[in-house]
């Protein structure tokens, strides 16, 4: 039996001048191959002029099923379709050779490279990933009416913490999830207090309506992880009437790879990734674990950072150790850590250019955490900014001897914080009156940099009531 | 996308997609109903005797008026109405 005759396929782009320099090739290889020969097209079906039988790619259906890079390509194909070999670009003897017909485009250069294949543009793969490729979105699908506004439909659905969300549309989410190796149907944990089970699909979902960029989702995917982790106890942290709500502060190579601030106004406005990384775990809490306010939300007043409280740790100063280092982790690892806090409190400090005078200074504001006279219920984080640092610096003192400096000075006589003490009713039970105690419970105050250059200013994020084993711990998670 | 917008629900799909009906009253007793008159002949003697039957369970009844039925209630009204009442009754059609 004769070996079947090859057939060729042509894909082409009338943009691409090199498709256009060999449409006389075009006209040999119909010659040649007849009926044999396809040719498709993927941006103007009017070209080639030549071959009135070209076929209308713009679908890009073809080009990727047969996964074209550049065009010209020219595929050989089985007699079922499949692909035997391909060449692009155009390069006459390669061409001659592949093809079999020896003058082919005898009067052309001898080599032109080709273009990139529409298939290639910018953001066209997840266009048609959703289109021809594997059906990976499983979540229901909302249909708009054709009047309604997106983003109004988007409110009054709920989905929303009070500011304008990005419409999660197909595509988005899909973009979303290509930044992430986790299969879109993998389950990272049930999120309270609804306990549902959370698809790393719902978290893109809820990523894409805080405004995150793709690149931000695996530190997303780190923040909701952090956050399901027992110790952090995000259910409780989401019932109480307190100010609390998870802070996240990141660390390592990610924060300058997705340009987080963790310098001028760290804990501010203005800084994208910062921004929507904590909205994006606000709102997956609010939509797939339903914690609405004013349901299983019962904050008395809450606070701002409800919205997002997240920003980057200043890791500018090599001899200073991270959060994530304090935590075991190394400089080098990307880790975000979730600490269940509420508003920021600044300490001024303009006068101190010793380490000792600044360590008492910071005692003495972080003693105002939850209440002048509670001692032992809420952490702490210290943010200390890099005018404070420097003061630091200059005296001597390490990072571990501002820790040490800052234990001594919290430690405080049960007499002056008993309830009743300084005639006033709140303080602590009458049983430690005779006993020392520190204003922060063991791995209870946290210290971070961060800031601006400019200004003696360091801050207080005051922790939850019920910190510790009874409630909320920071945890942390590498990824 | 077309004919109309599909957006990815963000839920965890417990509840249905349409939009959900505000929770209704448990009782009436001691709670304020509005009663919407859309301005439609005899509308009013209609709504005086869903009164009656309104203050006999012990509710407190408040009467609004549209200034015309063929147009929607004015968004002062529906702010005026919400901001009163417990629930509203809005009396329709003829």
């Amino acid at each position: 039996m004769p070996a079947a005759t090859p057939s060729y396929a042509l894909i082409v782009k009338k943009d691409c001048p090199t498709c256009a320099l060999i449409e006389p090739v075009i006209a040999q290889l119909a010659a040649r191959f007849a009926s044999a020969l396809s040719v498709y097209v993927q941006d103007d079906h009017s070209f080639p002029a030549s071959f009135p039988e070209r076929i209308d790619d713009t679908s890009l259906a073809y080009s990727y099923a047969h996964n074209i890079e550049i065009v010209p390509t020219l595929l050989r194909l089985h007699a079922d379709g499949t692909e035997q070999a391909r060449i692009f670009g155009w390069d006459k003897k390669q061409w001659q050779q592949f093809t079999g017909v020896a003058d082919l485009g005898q009067k052309l250069v001898a080599f032109k490279p080709g273009c990139g294949s529409k298939t290639l543009d910018p953001g066209m793969e997840a266009v048609l990933v959703l289109k021809f490729g594997p059906q990976l979105l499983k979540a229901r699908a909302v249909a708009l009416a054709d009047a309604e506004d997106i983003m109004e439909a988007c409110f009054e659905r709920g989905w929303s913490d009070g500011l304008p969300v990005v419409p999660p549309t197909p595509l988005r989410v899909l973009r979303m999830l290509r930044a992430t190796t986790r299969a879109a149907d993998e389950i990272i944990g049930r999120v309270p207090p609804d306990n549902v089970p959370c698809s790393v699909e719902k978290v893109a979902i809820n990523a894409v309506l805080a405004g995150c960029k793709p690149e931000y989702f695996p530190t997303v995917l780190a923040s909701v992880t952090a956050a399901l982790q027992d110790q952090f106890c995000l259910h409780g942290l989401l019932c109480t009437t307190y100010f609390s709500s998870p802070v996240l502060i990141v660390n390592g190579p990610v924060t300058r790879q997705i340009g987080m601030n963790g310098g001028v106004n760290a804990l501010g406005q203005g800084n994208r990734a910062n921004a929507t990384i904590g909205r994006a775990l606000q709102l997956l809490v609010r939509n797939v674990g339903g914690g609405i306010p004013g349901g299983i939300d019962r904050a008395t007043l809450g606070n701002p950072g409800k919205y997002t409280y997240c920003f980057a740790e200043d890791e500018s100063d090599s001899d200073w150790p991270s959060l994530a280092m304090d935590r075991g982790f190394e400089r080098g690892d990307s880790v975000v850590s979730l600490f269940a806090g509420d508003g920021l409190q600044g300490v001024v400090d303009q006068q101190s250019r010793s380490p000792e005078s600044l360590a008492k200074s910071l005692a003495l504001s972080l003693r105002t955490v939850a209440h002048h006279k509670l001692f032992a219920m809420a952490d702490a984080i210290l943010i200390i900014s890099p005018e404070h640092r420097r003061v630091f610096r200059q005296g001597g003192w390490t990072k571990a001897n501002v820790r040490d400096a800052l234990y001594s000075e919290l430690m405080i006589a049960g007499t002056e914080i008993v309830r009743g003490a300084h005639g006033i009713a709140e303080g602590m039970p009458e049983k430690f009156r005779d006993k020392i105690l520190n204003k922060f419970r063991d791995d209870g105050l946290h210290i971070v940099s961060a800031g601006g250059k400019a200004g003696l200013f360091s801050a207080v994020i005051g922790g939850w009531v019920a910190s510790g084993e009874r409630g909320s711990q920071l945890v942390s998670q590498k990824f | 996308m077309s004919p109309s917008t599909i957006l990815l629900d963000p839920t965890s799909e417990l509840v249905t997609a349409e939009r959900q009906l505000l929770p209704r009253l448990s009782s009436l007793a001691g709670k304020t109903v509005g009663l919407l008159d859309i301005s439609k002949p005899r509308g009013k003697e209609f709504l005086d005797e869903v009164e009656q039957a309104l203050l006999a369970l012990g509710a407190k009844v408040k009467r609004y008026a549209k200034p015309t039925f063929t147009r929607i209630a004015p968004l002062e009204l529906n702010q005026r109405i919400s901001s009163e009442c417990d629930a509203v009754i809005e009396g329709l059609a003829d």
